[in-house]
């Protein structure tokens, strides 16, 4: 139940990526991207990470991606031009997506399985340990993540003040 | 449970609440107009049926056999697409909210929940925040100012309140120290002085602000008055739905509805300690009383909904947002800080 669950969300997954390339408008596009989003969230809960799929959820899915979509929809953003698309790009391109493929899906098959095997929805962490770990052991990255956060805010401000000033 | 049994009851629990939900959404509506025609000194509707009882019926038919308009340049796939987002998400909620202890028919035994999950509350926050795109979708695909500039106001609103939402629960979690919502109801058993908004008993700390937090960003979130900014209908005719006809208008109206009696169904649980009340009487009196308790809860969250409705009248939009963003926000972080404080001493 578990596999086909994985293949039916992991397809999904693959299809919003793809859907997200292809469409023309952007907020197509946006919307693709909240699909792949909330598939994600569903592997991390068929993986048995319950918390991160609830914050996928709220803050991936819930939060950013609202802020595209509110972006494109102020913008008023036209569909995107096409261009013949340069023949460098197609020649190597292609050929690369697959070499890298290629490359990723060889390291992980080469490598021998860790000290025991994880199966699909048998770990279940419950939030109070993650809370534990984030604010004892892992502390000095979980601060110094909230200060690059709270640079990047004050960058926003920065930004979007300027103009008023001009 | 075999297999068999439990895809049983499962189905039997989820007709039975959607149903029970969709006929108190179409009740509502009828004693909404009512209690508001009260207060502004009126009748209300008073011809269909005794008291007008059968009023909401009458709506449902009308919705129905209206002409289904599709305005020309609209998006057709998100405007289809907008209102069924909207009603499922509303729905999708009321899945995890526990009303009531266990039952027992015909051997078996089976929560008054439709599922318990662990992260119940996470599950509703989450559900809440994917809730905007049905919302900023309609106005988007419309293709009429009125619509889109009601969208763009509602995804801020809900955006902005979101945050108090969730910061104001932090309170409550601290104490009941569990995600699943049955396990919050649990932790307030034993009076009414446990339930956390009066929160007097053992490694307890009264979570007033928090429930007057959750309340205001709850309200902004439902889009209901006073900050119904983004159906503002002196400036916006409808805002967001002012292109919908017939049943899609109606999808909106429905999942409004659900979305303020989950809102209540919420608050009843982290603040009001849920089901819990005084418990009497013959066996099957015992089982179905603190359902009879839960439900009394939510309709004073419904009535209260309806009377500041008919009471207040609707913020300007900066003022929406100061309030959000400089009374909310900073009094919920001190709820969370002083909470923590409490507990941390006490225990």
């Amino acid at each position: 139940m578990h596999e086909l669950l994985f293949f039916i969300f992991a397809a999904l997954c693959v299809g919003a990526a793809v859907n997200l390339l292809v469409q023309r408008h952007p907020i197509n596009s946006a919307l693709s991207l909240v699909v792949v989003m909330l598939a994600l969230a569903m592997i991390y809960l068929l993986l048995g990470a319950e918390f991160v799929a609830a914050v996928q959820v709220i803050v991936y899915a819930g939060a950013i991606m609202v802020l595209f979509v509110f972006v494109i929809m102020l913008l008023n953003a036209g569909e995107e031009e096409r261009t013949a698309g340069s023949r460098v790009a197609s020649l190597f391109g292609i050929p690369g997506v697959f070499v890298l493929g290629g490359v990723i899906a060889w390291i992980f098959l080469g490598k021998t399985a860790p000290q025991e095997d994880v199966g699909l929805g048998s770990f279940l962490p419950a939030t109070r340990d993650i809370a534990k770990a984030l604010f004892t052991d892992f502390l000095l990255p979980f601060e110094i993540t909230t200060v690059l956060i709270l640079i990047a805010i004050m960058g926003a401000v920065v930004i979007a003040r300027r103009e008023e000033h001009r | 449970m075999d297999l068999q049994t439990f895809i049983v009851v499962a189905v039997i629990k989820i007709a039975l609440v959607l149903f029970v939900v969709l006929t108190a959404d179409a009740y509502i509506v009828l004693l909404e107009r009512k209690l508001v025609a009260r207060i502004q000194n009126r009748w209300g509707p008073n011809r269909t049926g005794p008291f007008g009882l059968l009023q909401p019926l009458a709506d449902g038919i009308k919705f129905i056999l209206k002409e289904d308009m599709v305005p020309d340049d609209v998006n057709r796939t998100l405007y289809i697409l907008a209102p069924m987002l909207t009603l499922a998400v509303a729905l999708m909620t009321i899945a995890v909210i526990p009303f009531g202890e266990s039952i027992t028919i015909f051997g078996v035994t089976t929560p008054l929940q439709i599922t318990d999950v662990n992260i119940a509350l996470l599950f509703v926050l989450g559900i809440t925040s994917i809730s905007v795109y049905g919302v900023a979708l309609a106005g988007w695909s419309s293709n009429s100012k009125y619509a889109l500039l009601g969208s763009l106001r509602a995804s801020a609103q809900m955006i902005s309140y979101e945050l108090s939402l969730g910061v104001s629960l932090v309170g409550v979690l601290i104490m009941a120290q569990s995600l699943s919502l049955r396990e919050i109801v649990n932790a307030q058993s034993g009076g009414f002085w446990h339930w956390n908004i009066i929160g007097l008993g053992a490694g307890q700390f009264p979570q007033v602000l928090g429930f007057f937090i959750y309340l205001g960003a709850a309200f902004a979130e439902t889009n209901r008055v006073p900050f119904d900014l983004p159906e503002a209908e002196t400036e916006l005719v409808a805002g967001y739905h002012t292109e919908y006809s017939a049943m899609k208008f109606a999808m909106f109206f429905v999942a409004e509805y659900t979305a303020m009696i989950t809102v209540g169904c919420i608050a009843t649980i982290l603040f009001l300690g849920g089901w819990h009340g005084p418990v009497f009487g013959p066996p099957l009196m015992q089982s179905l009383l603190p359902v009879f308790w839960f439900v009394l809860k939510v309709f004073f969250f419904i009535f209260l909904y309806i009377w500041i409705r008919g009471t207040l009248p609707r913020f300007r939009y900066d003022q929406l947002m100061a309030f959000g963003w400089k009374v909310l926000l900073p009094l919920a972080v001190f709820n969370v800080i002083v909470t923590a404080a409490v507990v941390l001493l006490r225990s």
